[in-house]
């Protein structure tokens, strides 16, 4: 898939990462976000029609939607565009775009191929720096353009903050409907900015907790089919479903191990849950925690080594780090209130939880030691984050006070940029996909 | 510039034919799942008819007369007083009436994290199944199986209606796990 350009690649060499951000930018820099420092002003860039006709000028759209979602770039209003790009490849007059303050500048066109293919290139230029910074094409079928436009944007967004990005990525989720005491559920899955959702359940029985395998293929959830509440396994190219592993009562809060080899899941007996992983292949179970206590909501860290997990052992529920095999089990968490819904970030150094205290619900990370608690939203009800790939984003649902039903949110993990996702009924249990390598 | 990129190419064609792998599974799952019905009283609905004019040993006369749910306090699962005597009457009530198998649903308030809640509405069940098995009640008749927070009875958002949903309801037949 898409590659990191040779002048990314040199610059990363060069450890020029650190740095520059919008204001003024010297001569001969290029243009580069710093997203370590936190609420960054956002970067001015003008994203031109693509050429040519309406398809060209909808994936501009949703490239530069994509771009100001982020929080990190400001797309300038088209009418304020001086030149009128009529030839993509020619190097724009970039007096043009410095006097609009445009830092950047997206050029590009969609052509149909002969085999009906739809054919996708752009250009980003820097427009103080007088350059260009890299140009890719795409194809694919024309259903997929808003796919394209995604990519495209992931690939501005990698080359400007020198970070992967997170457009080409979905959501799955549960699309709730009806009211609270008869809710419909139902799997779906949707674009991570809300388009194209499409069930993947019907809505006779509950589903929760939805979460993907590392290679998108599948997904995990629960369900209450049958009246037997079990972790399911659900090929989302063939639609086969199966309950995972033979347990003799409720499974539940399942997850994928980063090698997508094994299911970690808890096991309800009697007033207990503990927690167990089942090995895909194998199809043998390993039980991980032997308490009395409630022991749920496992969690591994990118390198498969340790699993978070919440448990009421100690009174109330907190958040524990075991090793993979369950050795080394330890308390983190220790501030005030309850600790829940660990998720390991895919950079290996945060752990995002849901905290209550004080009757708020909160959004929140902290090192994977417990220490360096940030809270980044807080309010009547919030749960379950996740975390976009890249570690720079997480999704959670919230529930406002008197609303008939939860929504779904991101954030950046600044605390900034928190944002509605929009679906078409109420939401909840979002889980972000990881990006295709 | 203009670097083909074959990989991303294939990609986007293996996502095209998704809609249709999508479709094929709601069309399975809906033909899976069409002769599935709700079981009376799963939803807590009922306890609303006259007390004189049920039938002795019908649903109606355990829901009514008896009393098919106890409630419980904030992240708590012991039985409390009140519902220690709900739970005698209905352990007199199915000795009298020893052809009901009975499914306990246990059920948490809405103040809480989803899998916790699902732990949490099992324990509920296990305690309240438990009760009964002191009361006489054998457990091979009992089921039990959890809603978490997924089934509230009332909707509001403070503690009125919390504590209805903070809940064991005992259901006559039922399909627990």
């Amino acid at each position: 898939m898409i590659k990191v350009s040779l002048i990314r690649a040199m610059m990363v060499a060069a450890g020029m990462l650190a740095a520059v951000v919008a204001a003024v930018t010297p001569a001969n820099a290029e243009v580069e976000i710093n997203i370590n420092k936190g609420n960054v002003e956002p970067l001015p860039i003008a994203v031109t029609d693509f050429l040519q006709g309406e398809l060209g000028q909808k994936i501009s759209d949703v490239v530069a939607a994509d771009l100001k979602r982020s929080g990190l770039f400001a797309p300038i209003n088209k009418g304020a565009f001086i030149e009128k790009i009529s030839n993509p490849d020619a190097t724009p007059r970039f007096e043009d775009w410095k006097v609009i303050n445009a830092q950047a500048l997206v050029t590009g066109r969609v052509t149909q191929e002969g085999d009906g293919r739809l054919k996708a290139e752009f250009r980003l230029w820097d427009t103080f720096g007088g350059s260009q910074m890299t140009g890719q094409q795409f194809f694919t079928q024309p259903e997929n353009w808003r796919r394209v436009a995604h990519i495209i944007a992931d690939a501005i967004y990698e080359r400007i903050t020198g970070e992967k990005g997170y457009f080409d990525t979905r959501i799955v989720y549960v699309a709730e409907s009806g009211p609270k005491t008869a809710r419909k559920r139902q799997l779906a899955i949707m674009d991570q900015d809300g388009f194209n959702a499409r069930a993947l359940t019907n809505s006779n029985d509950i589903v929760l907790t939805p979460r993907f395998s590392p290679n998108r293929q599948e997904v995990t959830y629960m369900s209450f089919e049958n009246q037997q509440p079990r972790v399911y396994l659900l090929q989302l190219e063939t639609g086969q479903r199966e309950v995972v592993g033979n347990f003799p009562g409720m499974t539940f809060s399942p997850r994928f191990s980063p090698d997508g080899q094994r299911v970690i899941m808890s096991l309800q007996q009697d007033g207990n849950a503990n927690i167990y992983t089942m090995d895909l292949r194998s199809r043998t179970t390993t039980r991980l925690t032997n308490t009395a206590a409630i022991d749920t909501a496992p969690s591994y860290s990118p390198d498969g080594s340790q699993i978070a997990f919440e448990s009421d052992r100690g009174g109330r529920q907190q958040i524990y780090v075991m090793g993979a095999d369950g050795s080394g089990q330890r308390r983190i968490s220790f501030g005030d209130g309850s600790y829940s819904t660990p998720v390991w970030s895919p950079r290996g150094d945060l752990i995002a939880f849901t905290k209550q205290s004080g009757g708020k619900f909160s959004i929140g990370v902290m090192k994977t030691d417990g220490s360096g608690e940030r809270i980044l939203t807080t309010g009547f009800h919030n749960e379950g984050p996740t975390w976009a790939p890249n570690g720079r984003v997480l999704m959670f649902f919230r529930q406002g006070a008197g609303s008939g039903g939860p929504q779904l949110y991101s954030i950046d993990l600044s605390g900034y940029n928190e944002q509605l996702i929009q679906t078409k009924g109420f939401a909840s249990d979002p889980a972000w996909s990881p990006l295709l390598e | 510039m203009s670097r083909i990129d074959t990989p991303a190419a294939g990609r986007m064609q293996t996502i095209a034919r998704n809609p249709v792998m999508i479709a094929l599974v709601m069309t399975l799952a809906l033909a899976g799942c069409a002769s599935k019905k709700n079981l009376p009283g799963s939803a807590g609905e009922l306890g609303l008819g006259g007390a004189g004019s049920a039938t002795p040993g019908s649903q109606q006369d355990f829901t009514v007369n008896v009393g098919d749910r106890i409630f419980f306090d904030t992240d708590s699962t012991s039985i409390r007083a009140d519902a220690q005597q709900t739970l005698a009457r209905q352990a007199q009530w199915l000795a009298k009436y020893p052809n009901y198998a009975i499914t306990i649903e246990g059920h948490a308030d809405e103040r809480g994290t989803r899998e916790y809640n699902l732990a949490l509405g099992a324990r509920r069940a296990a305690s309240t199944r438990d009760y009964l098995i002191s009361q006489g009640v054998p457990a091979n008749r009992m089921k039990t199986i959890s809603y978490g927070k997924e089934k509230p009875v009332a909707v509001c958002d403070d503690i009125s209606c919390w504590s209805q949903n903070r809940r064991a309801v005992t259901v006559l037949g039922g399909a627990g796990m």
